[in-house]
C-alpha cells in the first residue's frame, strides 16, 4: 500500500509498504478516506523526535471504512464509516474507566516495560514512534486500529467525510480545554493561536457560555475564520498589545480562562524564538486573573526554563496541560455535527490526494497560502 | 502501608488478604540491587491492576505470564489504597533458579526488564483482555518471510 513516511528532517515521502495487518484480537483494519495533518506533526516533521525512524508513516487523525474485523470486536463490522480517535485506550485501565483515555495505561504497546521511569506511559497514539509505543498513522490506503471498540466510532450518515474527520482529535481537543479550564457561564475567555484546535476551543468555550472569548494570532484569515465560524473576537498581536487589550476588555481582572494552543512549532512565529522561550505560555500566565486557570495543549513542550512561576504561585493560578483529547466527547461531537451545531470542514482549506502529501506539510508547517489543515485523500 | 502478601506461584485466598511481614532477601553477588547497593535485594517492580486480587490472581494462582518465573522471582499483591484494584509487585529471587531461557535476562544489565514486562502483561491481560502487540516494522516482516 501507499504510505506518507517520515525521510529526514523536513522530509516526507510517499512510499510503498507492507499493508497493516490484525495483530491483537481487538483490532480492526480501516481503508482511509480522509486524514488531516496537525500540529502534533510538526515536532516529527523537523525531526526533534529522536525515536522516529526513517519509514515510520505519519498521520493522527484520519477516518475511514472497515473492511476487516478482529474475533473479539463488537461494535463494528466490515462496512463501517468510522472516525478514529487519536489516544489509542484499551478502556479497561483506570484511567479509561474515569474516561482519561488519553492517560491510558495499556496502549503504548511495550513502552513501559522498557522504562520504568514513566511510571507507566500515556496513552499510544497513531502516526507516532513505534519506539515510543506509537502505531501507524493515517496518511496511508490502510491502518490498523487496535481495541476498535473504543477508539473508533461510527460517523452519522448526515456528516460527511471532511467534516467528520475532525472528530477524530481537534474538536474533542477544543472541547477538552475548555472543559479542563472549567469554562463557566459569564466567563472570558482567551486563546492564543487561531488554529483548527484553538477555533475548537473558542467553540466549546462559547458553548458552555463564556460571556467573551478573545482569540489571539497573526494570520488574518486564521482570525477572520475564528470570529466568523465561532464566535470569537480576534486580536492580531502583531497592531495590539494584547495584555492591555486583554485587561482592557476583562474590566482590568484578566480572563478567568486563558488557554494556550499554539503548538510546538508555531511558538517560534508567534513571537516566541523557539519551543523553549515560550512567549506565549509566559503571556497567558501574566494575563489570567488572580485564581484564574491556564491550559496548555500539544506534545513536545519540552522543557521550559524562565517561567515565570512566582506569578502562579502569587497569584494562585492553576496551570494544566493536556497532549492528547481523550474519547469520550467523540460521540457528542458528531452529534452536533449532525444537527450543523459544529461545522468543521472549512478547517479543511487545502484538499489534497496523498501523492501530495510532502506539499501539504510544507503548506501546513509554514502556514502557507492561509493553510489550516491540509486533509489527505489515498 | 497496606496489606501486604507474599507469594509463591500458587496462594490460597487468605494470603491475598492476610497481613504478612515483608522479609529483607539477601542480594546475589555480583547482582546490584536496589539504588545501586550491590548488597541489597533487588528493588520491587510494581503496577496497579484496576481489578481486584481475587481478579489478578484467581484462584489465588499467579497469572501468565508471571507463573512462568516461578523459582526466579518473589511477587508481593496487596489491594491498592482508595479502591483502585490491586497493586502486583515482583522481584527477581535472590538465589532463585531462572527457568532455562531466562537466566540473561535474570543476571544481565537490566534484571528488572523481564519482570517488568511480565507485570505489564499480567495488567494488560486482566484489564484489556489481551497483551497489545506493536506493528511490525518492515525489518521484523523480512524475517518472518525469511
Amino acid at each position: 500500500m501507499r504510505a506518507l513516511c517520515w525521510v529526514a528532517a523536513d522530509e516526507v515521502a510517499v512510499r510503498e509498504v507492507p499493508d497493516p495487518e490484525l495483530r491483537n484480537e481487538r483490532d480492526v483494519i480501516v481503508r482511509v478516506r480522509r486524514s488531516t495533518t496537525c500540529g502534533g506533526d510538526l515536532p516529527l516533521l523537523a525531526g526533534r523526535d529522536p525515536l522516529l525512524r526513517a519509514g515510520d508513516v505519519l498521520g493522527a487523525e484520519f477516518l475511514g471504512e472497515v473492511i476487516e474485523v478482529g474475533p473479539a470486536v463488537r461494535r463494528h463490522r466490515t462496512g463501517d464509516r468510522v472516525v478514529v480517535g487519536a489516544s489509542v485506550a484499551c478502556g479497561g485501565c483506570w484511567y479509561c474507566r474515569q474516561g482519561l483515555h488519553s492517560c491510558c495505561d495499556n496502549s503504548s504497546a511495550d513502552l513501559a516495560s522498557a522504562d520504568p521511569d514513566r511510571k507507566g506511559s500515556d496513552a499510544g497514539g497513531f502516526g507516532r514512534p513505534r519506539a515510543a509505543g506509537g502505531f501507524a498513522g493515517g496518511h496511508a490506503d490502510y491502518v490498523r486500529v487496535p481495541y476498535a471498540d473504543v477508539v473508533a466510532f461510527p460517523v452519522p450518515e448526515a456528516v460527511d467525510d471532511d467534516r467528520a474527520l475532525f472528530a477524530a482529535d481537534a474538536a474533542p481537543a477544543g472541547w477538552s480545554a475548555a472543559e479542563v479550564g472549567a469554562v463557566r457561564p459569564g466567563d472570558v475567555v482567551a486563546v492564543w493561536g487561531a488554529g483548527a484546535v484553538g477555533q475548537l476551543t473558542a467553540w466549546a468555550a462559547v458553548r458552555r457560555g463564556a460571556a467573551q472569548v478573545l482569540v489571539v494570532d497573526r494570520y488574518e484569515e486564521r482570525l477572520r475564520m475564528a470570529e466568523w465560524y465561532f464566535g470569537a473576537e480576534p486580536l492580531d498581536y502583531r497592531r495590539t498589545d494584547v495584555a492591555a487589550e486583554l485587561r482592557e476588555r476583562s474590566g482590568g481582572r484578566g480572563p478567568d480562562v486563558c488557554v494556550v494552543a499554539v503548538g510546538w512549532s508555531a511558538a517560534g512565529r508567534f513571537g516566541g524564538r523557539s519551543a523553549d522561550h515560550p512567549d506565549a505560555l509566559r503571556e497567558a500566565v501574566y494575563a489570567c486573573r488572580k485564581s484564574g486557570v491556564v491550559v496548555v495543549l500539544g506534545g513536545s513542550a519540552g522543557f521550559v526554563d524562565a517561567f515565570p512561576l512566582g506569578t502562579v504561585t502569587d497569584r494562585r493560578l492553576t496551570l494544566r496541560g493536556a497532549r492528547r483529547p481523550d474519547l469520550r466527547d467523540v460521540p457528542m461531537l458528531l452529534d452536533r455535527m449532525a444537527r450543523d451545531e459544529l461545522r468543521t470542514e472549512q478547517l479543511a482549506t487545502h484538499r489534497l490526494p496523498l501523492e501530495d502529501g510532502p506539499h501539504g506539510y510544507a503548506l501546513f508547517r509554514d502556514r502557507a497560502d492561509g493553510c489550516v489543515r491540509a486533509v489527505f485523500t489515498p | 502501608m497496606g496489606r501486604l502478601a507474599r507469594a509463591g506461584p500458587a496462594l490460597g485466598s487468605a494470603a491475598l488478604t492476610g497481613a504478612a511481614r515483608l522479609l529483607r532477601v539477601p542480594g546475589r553477588r555480583g547482582r546490584t540491587g536496589a539504588d545501586g547497593d550491590p548488597g541489597a535485594p533487588a528493588r520491587w517492580q510494581v503496577v496497579t491492576v484496576d481489578r481486584p486480587p481475587e481478579q489478578v490472581l484467581p484462584d489465588g494462582r499467579w497469572p501468565e505470564p508471571l507463573r512462568r518465573l516461578g523459582g526466579a522471582v518473589e511477587v508481593r499483591v496487596r489491594p491498592a489504597p482508595g479502591d483502585r484494584g490491586t497493586e502486583l509487585a515482583a522481584r527477581p529471587l535472590a538465589g532463585g533458579t531462572p527457568p532455562a531461557g531466562l537466566a540473561a535476562h535474570l543476571v544481565g544489565d537490566d534484571p528488572g526488564l523481564v519482570v517488568r514486562r511480565a507485570l505489564r502483561q499480567v495488567k494488560q491481560r486482566v484489564e484489556a483482555g489481551e497483551v497489545l502487540r506493536a506493528d511490525r516494522s518492515a525489518l521484523d516482516r523480512r524475517k518472518a518471510h525469511g
